[in-house]
């Protein structure tokens, strides 16, 4: 080294970085692709990305406890006998038995009725645990069927249809081998021990003009008491929304990339979709073209968070959101409580997503009975009832100082952004601007 | 940021003074609001006539050979200007069909308001520039009701004034602040109504004709406002016989109302009050909350 | 016998009825009369009914049933008798596709053709085909049986779990994971009880050929990867 040769330090490549080095290692030594839970890790414009416009002089603010701010909900006000009353704008996503432990799934339901909202079943059938303990359950009706029968849906307080989900728009299901416990293998009719496969499609029906006779026979069923919702992944809601509306759906789920699943490829998971923000304005565009906005209602899910996140969904247009990650982080996975076990599966507390394994420590996503046992489903209710509860008073924090009685009284215009993404996404303006990308039509 | 008057006469004996005290109670209002001012008069129509208020950044040359104009389209008409306004008296059956053909003959004319009853006047400037532009003293009429504004986030033009009218002698006056007015608008526009401006009040006083349109009377349509309408609120309505007024829950913007077996008044502050005749005696209260007043001529009689 | 006339009284009047019928209450049977193609025809049925419809139906005739008796005397549209849970459906003449879709149990019997995905991810229902069935049936399988008297299609038994199926006449082809397995005496056996239910007579079990899982795809491996 010297002045006439100097010393170049090494330079790693942007696109080959070192998690994309070791990835082809794995892949060449082991053959299979990535297969993990969680919804994308990459950095997408997310609500983050938009802040609230609160009152101060042309707006007034309003104060907390007495002067009210409403955080109610009714879903499937629009065909159902019985549409479903929540307290709360804040409902628990659909995730499986067999993906999560029977008492992962009640402590969901205790959490979820102490807060008055309702959770949802997943790929896997009811059971008993979780209609017991869940004041109001979602019945999920997937491509698989897993589970699937007349008692349970007529048992359920509402029927999500489930076309996709964020993490996998288009996507099947996969439950590897370990978790097929001889509980979950009876369940879903399978021999234990194999890998399971869900179907893309559903076994009978394709497309809306299908649906909308499969929601004839669901509605035919069960005395058209129930709410049906239909779930899409965020790919292209403006049309997957009216066409689910047309189809004859009561409530829409709309479900964004950040959006978790069981097991899914990872390929998959950060390629597929599109970021929840992206989602929200074309589907509400469908609502109000078809004028059906408030009328179908929206839940919007995917990497909701805290009641800022809840509230500027809600001022985008969304009648609801759900609820899936966080809830699991709020009853204890990934707790840094276990970080030594993370350490010996390779992991550390906080970025532990092998929940196909089967091998949780913190006793949710498996189907281990010793591991399942360290989850006290009574304290992890409560756990998730806090949490629940904890982000309503936020929602209402901040609708109160946007000057609201009502959290669906939030709009758009109560909004800025601060990137030129996120003002294009969620069509509101550049803060300290009136404009937004795509104004003006071009 | 506004003032707000209303007055309701059930003497009438004083309805040739109704102009004159409207006028007062308005300028005494005026620190409340320097950006423009308005006020509509329920003054009756001969029978079987209605009148339309129109208003021109032109009016010379706009309001020459309107009569003509509109006698040729098909409608025979009385013109009587006032000032950048004028108001044209036709026959009752002539209100649906006379928009489409002022907009056709006179596209830059704007239609105030509308109906059997009400004539609207408002203008940028200060409530006294206004009243005598108008000569608003010298009209008489059973109530009216007026506005001085202090714009917050809509421009200030003379469609941005109140009273809002959106319907047949409905007219709307506000002092508040409304948090879900842009929701509500596109609501109301997938049902048909249409906006001039991006006023919140205009929107407070389009909801009211569009549950009037479904049946309501002004009293069950301003009960049905308290559960859409978000935000503060003290509302002065009009109709062609009826006069209401209701404040938010929160009741945070100032509202005094005073009643004497002569009149039903209401001012945002006291003051606004104390020129009508025989004051000294009236009950005097303030409107409670969520509670909706609304005194009407033909239910009184 | 009640009677329904679809094309007097709304479907919604028919399947209420069929839903109000209290326990015990045994040899009850329904009449349908003009179906027309309805969609949704006697369905959600929990009790051991009987429905006699005469006529040709639509999408999901008696879908989930649980336990009754349905017999179309027509032909059947997509969907019949999916998700079946016990009893007996019947068509008399031709099903569309989807044809006992994740059926759970009971006996669906075809006396005509089933078009495409017969018996799509069965989860336990036995199906008696006495004609031909479509392209991808049985696909993804899990359970029970499906009995083809004529010809099976292409990509008979795709990514197959433990349906048991069993042709007499060809099969166009096989999907992934399905092989053509032994007939053992249990299997005839089984299927000579299946077939005398259905009511097929003159047919031997012996005639048939037995295809199954070869299991190859139960647990990932890279060097099966073309069959993904």
């Amino acid at each position: 080294m010297s002045y006439q040769n100097p010393y170049t330090p090494p330079r790693k490549s942007a696109t080959f970085d070192d998690y994309t080095l070791a990835e082809i290692r794995r892949a060449a030594a082991t053959g299979i692709y990535d297969i993990r839970g969680g919804g994308t890790k990459r950095k997408v414009p997310h609500f983050d990305d938009l802040l609230f416009l609160g009152a101060s002089i042309s707006r007034y603010p309003l104060e907390g406890y007495r002067e009210k701010c409403d955080t109610s909900v009714v879903l499937g006000t629009r065909f159902a006998r019985k549409p479903i009353e929540l307290k709360i704008p804040i409902t628990i996503a659909g995730m499986s038995f067999g993906a999560l432990s029977g008492n992962a799934k009640e402590a969901l339901g205790r959490g979820a009725t102490l807060a008055g909202t309702s959770t949802t079943t997943g790929d896997g059938g009811m059971t008993d645990e979780e209609r017991g303990h869940s004041e109001k359950l979602v019945y999920q009706y997937l491509p698989s069927r897993y589970g699937m029968n007349p008692k349970d849906l007529r048992r359920a307080d509402a029927i999500e249809v489930v076309v996709g989900q964020g993490a996998k728009p288009g996507g099947g299901g996969m439950l590897l081998g370990q978790k097929i416990s001889d509980r979950v293998a009876e369940m879903r009719t399978l021999p234990k021990g194999i890998d399971q496969r869900s179907a893309c499609r559903h076994p009978d029906w394709t497309g809306p003009d299908d649906l909308e006779i499969k929601i004839l026979e669901l509605r035919e069923i069960t005395d058209w008491e129930k709410p049906i919702y239909i779930k899409v992944g965020g790919a292209r809601p403006y049309y997957d929304t009216a066409l689910a509306v047309k189809a004859g759906a009561d409530v829409v789920v709309l479900d964004g990339m950040q959006g978790g699943t069981a097991a899914t490829q990872d390929v998959f998971i950060e390629n597929v979709g599109m970021p929840t923000l992206a989602c929200i304005r074309p589907a509400v565009q469908a609502l109000q073209d078809l004028g059906m906005h408030r009328k179908v209602q929206l839940v919007v899910s995917g990497g909701i968070r805290s009641g800022a996140d809840v509230a500027k969904a809600l001022a985008l247009g969304a009648d609801a959101v759900s609820i899936g990650t966080a809830a699991l982080v709020a009853i204890g996975d990934n707790d840094p409580h276990w970080e030594a076990e993370y350490q010996k599966l390779g992991t550390t507390a906080g970025a532990y997503d092998d929940w196909h394994e089967g091998k949780d420590p913190a006793g949710i996503t498996t189907q281990d009975p010793e591991l399942a046992r360290r989850l006290d489903p009574e304290i992890a209710g409560r756990r998730l009832a806090n949490y629940l509860k904890v982000m309503t008073l936020e929602a209402q924090t901040i609708a109160r100082a946007c000057g609201k009685n009502k959290l669906h009284n939030l709009e758009p215009e109560d909004l800025c952004a601060l990137t030129m993404e996120a003002a294009a996404m969620a069509q509101v303006p550049l803060a300290g601007t009136s404009w937004y990308p795509g104004k003006g039509g071009f | 940021m506004c003032g707000i008057v209303g007055l309701f006469l059930k003497d009438k004996s004083l309805e040739p003074q109704l102009g004159a005290l409207l006028s007062d109670m308005l300028i005494t209002m005026t620190d409340r609001g320097p950006d423009s001012a308005g006020i509509a008069i329920y003054g009756g129509a001969p029978a079987g006539k209605a009148k339309i208020t129109v208003q021109s950044a032109e009016p010379e040359q706009e309001f020459s050979g309107l009569e003509a104009d509109l006698a040729k389209a098909g409608i025979p008409a009385s013109v009587t200007l006032k000032s950048t306004h004028a108001v044209i008296e036709i026959d009752e059956g002539k209100l649906g069909e006379i928009r489409a053909v002022l907009a056709e003959i006179r596209p830059d004319i704007r239609i105030m308001g509308s109906g059997e009853s009400v004539e609207i006047y408002k203008e940028t400037g200060l409530p006294k520039d206004v009243v005598s532009r108008f000569d608003v003293r010298a009209m008489g009429g059973t109530h009216g009701i007026g506005h001085t504004r202090m714009a917050t986030e809509s421009a200030v033009t003379t469609l941005g004034a109140h009273p809002f009218s959106t319907g047949p002698d409905q007219c709307l006056v506000h002092n508040g602040s409304l948090s879900n007015h842009n929701n509500l608008r596109r609501e109301l526009k997938r049902e048909g109504m249409s906006f001039e401006t991006d006023n919140d009040s205009e929107v407070a006083a389009a909801y009211l004709t569009a549950e009037m349109a479904k049946g309501k009377d002004l009293g069950k349509a301003l009960e049905s406002a308290l559960d859409d309408l978000d935000g503060f609120f003290t509302f002065v309505v009009g109709t062609k016989s009826g006069f209401g007024v209701l404040r938010d829950p929160i009741a945070c913007k100032p509202a005094v109302m005073a009643e004497t077996d002569q009149y039903v008044a209401f001012g945002s502050e006291y003051r606004a009050l104390v020129g009508l005749p025989g004051i000294e005696n009236a009950r005097i209260w303030e409107p409670e909350p969520a509670t909706v007043y609304f005194w009407d001529h033909e239910k009184a009689a | 016998m009640p009677v329904f006339d679809l094309s007097q009284t709304p479907l919604r009047e028919l399947n209420s009825a069929l839903h109000q019928i209290e326990k015990g209450a045994n040899d009850i049977v329904f009449e349908v009369v003009n179906p027309r193609g309805s969609h949704a025809v006697a369905v959600g049925i929990d009790s051991p009914v009987t429905v006699e419809v005469k006529g040709s139906v639509g999408y999901y005739c008696a879908g989930m049933n649980d336990g009754g008796t349905v017999t179309v005397h027509g032909s059947a549209g997509p969907g019949v008798a999916e998700n079946m849970m016990s009893g007996t459906v019947v068509i008399e003449g031709d099903a569309s596709q989807y044809a006992g879709a994740t059926g759970r149990g009971g006996l669906l019997v075809i006396k005509g053709n089933a078009a495409s995905r017969c018996g799509i991810s069965m989860k336990g229902i036995d199906i008696v085909v006495h004609g031909n069935i479509g392209h991808m049936s049985a696909f993804m399988g899990q359970s029970g049986h499906l009995v083809v008297l004529g010809d099976a299609g292409e990509a008979l038994g795709d990514s197959l779990y433990e349906a048991k199926l069993f042709v007499r006449g060809t099969v166009k082809s096989l999907g992934a994971d399905c092989v053509e397995k032994q007939m053992k005496p249990k299997h005839l056996e089984k299927l000579a009880a299946l077939l005398e239910k259905a009511g097929v007579k003159d047919v031997k079990p012996e005639e048939f050929k037995r295809y199954g899982s070869a299991r190859k795809l139960y647990n990932f491996n890279i060097d099966n990867a073309d069959a993904y």
